[in-house]
């Protein structure tokens, strides 16, 4: 979808992380969904480089 | 004292959560210091810093919470500690009524979400650039407002989000409306006509707000990030947003706002802007000025300027540079020389504490070389703030810098930062200090209210010298706001804090006390 497309549209937002961004966008009554986001990997940097170079690859 | 550690594993909560929450569990009796954070290396190694570093901490990892303090076990136990803070949590999920469904990643959301269009993105910066990725691969819009992602991670995703037409605001990017609703940083606003693509945050804000406040309103405001019209980024958003509202039958007229660019990005915006069919006000803070109008765009003097010859372009009427005050030119020389009268001879320095970025770039530029100013934000390299002799002369800070918000939030977001430079930076040698005030979404419920609050405080303080100083405040904010513009006003005027109608005007009537105290010297 193009961004001019996307101005067309109702903005639906999928939030990561602050939980005061989607209360914020509740408030405006923006459709939001709170991801319940954990790092990834246990947040382990060796295992996320290798997350990161396996979707590459994957890609 | 005791030091203690309680460790809860595979609990995640976000950074801003964390730390307000520390705060609040430090006012419990007995408790001398407290970190609440997640088992990242930032927070161990502040833990270490303040000396709330435990053995314990050997197993931590970025998944686990900690809550580290040092206390007195005659007043109170770690239990009641863990106690007040699940209690502070449950309370605020109550009042956000947190009760619905969180899909556990991106694309379970994504899922959850048929018709989603955009990505927030908040997470701390190590792990975002994955996440942007996923999104952008997905064919969703991103709004990257993490910081701390590498430039070359910048670079690769805009890129995918230019080649797939996406948008990819940030990283570090604070403000953006998008079709009228506001998002993470953003003012109130009516929509309207003007499109806006910024670099600079609270550059961005200031121009959206000053554009309602003339009866305007805004089409699409995008943010780009920081980086984006360095070199090796290339402006790939900025030019992005530049090109998607020239297409936006809504847009009529199109702002453009940054610090300056690399000239070879500078140049890439003017080729564009030169056969843009809609007018371009562009404010590339102190950038050229004869290179955007031998384009036919038209340059700004401020952000205030640019909102106003936006709004005047806009409506088809004649502009010209403003650099005066609202207030007739008679009250304005009243009020300075009032405000010199107060002084004493030794009240020469200035103390500007700012919590937005730009506005404190555009205050130091403003100023000029009328005034040595010295920063964590110099504009040039002597003027650092570590340059500055035997701890006196002007100051202005940017106090949402990284090394004044480590393990605390922004300044927007929390006022304690600034109350304690308030109390720290202040003395019987100052005469003015300078302050922002940024209402809106994401920010602070009563910023006005805290500054009132230092200033009533330094006030008693210097009555004690027999002294008095000069407050002079501008309110980046609207009457939509949730803090509101006008209430916030009047809640700074009651301190007798002199409040100007922008940052520009607040920064002009600065250098005109300043003048005005050497003098009377």
């Amino acid at each position: 979808m193009s961004v001019n497309d996307l101005f067309k549209q109702e903005l639906k937002v999928i939030n990561l992380g602050l939980k005061s961004f989607q209360n914020d966008l509740k408030s405006q009554e923006v459709t939001v969904v709170q991801v319940n986001w954990k790092p990834k990997a246990g947040g382990k940097k060796n295992m996320l480089d290798l997350l990161s170079k396996l979707n590459k690859v994957r890609k | 004292m005791t030091l203690k550690t309680s460790i809860k594993r595979n609990a995640y909560y976000d950074s801003v959560t964390l730390m307000l929450l520390s705060r609040e569990l430090q006012k419990l009796e007995g408790v001398e210091d407290v970190l609440v954070g997640m088992g990242t290396d930032l927070n161990l190694s502040l833990a270490k810093d303040l000396g709330l570093a435990s053995s314990e901490f050997d197993t931590l990892t970025p998944n686990d919470l900690f809550i580290a303090a040092k206390m007195d076990e005659s007043q109170i136990t770690m239990k009641e500690i863990e106690d007040a803070f699940s209690d502070y949590l449950n309370k605020s999920s109550e009042s956000e009524g947190d009760e619905e469904y969180q899909p556990p990643s991106l694309r379970s959301a994504i899922q959850a979400l048929p018709g989603a269009n955009l990505v927030l993105i908040s997470v701390p910066g190590q792990y975002a650039a994955v996440e942007v990725e996923d999104a952008l691969d997905a064919g969703l819009h991103v709004m990257l407002f993490s910081d701390n992602v590498s430039v070359e991670d910048e670079l690769r995703l805009k890129q995918k989000a230019v080649e797939k037409g996406l948008l990819m605001m940030g990283p570090d990017c604070g403000t953006a409306i998008i079709n009228g609703k506001p998002l993470c940083f953003a003012n109130a606003v009516r929509r309207g006509k003007i499109g806006v693509v910024g670099a600079s945050g609270t550059g961005t804000q200031e121009v959206t707000v000053q554009v309602h406040k003339l009866g305007e309103g805004l089409s699409q405001v995008i943010g780009t990030g920081g980086r984006d019209l360095k070199e090796q980024i290339g402006g790939l958003m900025m030019i992005q947003g530049f090109e998607s509202l020239i297409a936006d039958p809504e847009t009529e007229l199109i702002v453009l706002i940054s610090k300056p660019p690399a000239p070879s990005v500078a140049e890439k915006i003017y080729q564009i802007a030169k056969t843009c069919p809609k007018p371009v006000v562009i404010d590339f803070i102190g950038g050229d000025k004869a290179a955007i109008e031998a384009v036919g765009a038209i340059p700004c003097i401020s952000l205030e300027d640019a909102a106003q010859k936006a709004v005047r372009a806009l409506r088809g009427q004649a502009y010209t540079d403003f650099t005066g005050f609202s207030l007739p030119e008679d009250e304005v020389d009243r009020i300075v020389e009032n405000a010199v009268g107060l002084l004493k001879s030794d009240q020469t320095e200035l103390r500007a504490l700012f919590t937005g970025g730009t506005l404190a770039d555009e205050a130091m530029k403003l100023l000029g070389n009328r005034h040595s100013i010295y920063s964590n934000i110099p504009l040039t390299p002597e003027m650092a703030i570590e340059n500055l002799p035997d701890g006196r002369g002007h100051i202005c800070l940017d106090l949402g810098e990284d090394q004044f918000t480590r393990g605390r939030p922004h300044p927007m977001i929390d006022p304690q930062t600034r109350t304690e430079f308030f109390r720290s930076h202040v003395d019987g040698r100052t005469g003015v200090i300078l302050v922002d005030v940024v209402l809106g979404f994401g920010s602070y419920q009563d910023p006005a209210g805290a500054v009132a609050a230092s200033v009533r405080e330094i006030r008693q303080r210097l009555s004690a010298q027999g002294k008095d100083v000069i407050v002079i405040a501008s309110v980046c904010g609207t009457d939509l706001d949730s803090q509101d513009l006008n209430r916030s006003i009047a809640t700074l005027e009651a301190e007798n804090i002199l409040v100007m109608p922008s940052n520009a005007q607040a920064v002009r009537l600065t250098d005109r006390v300043l003048q005005g105290m050497k003098k009377g010297a």
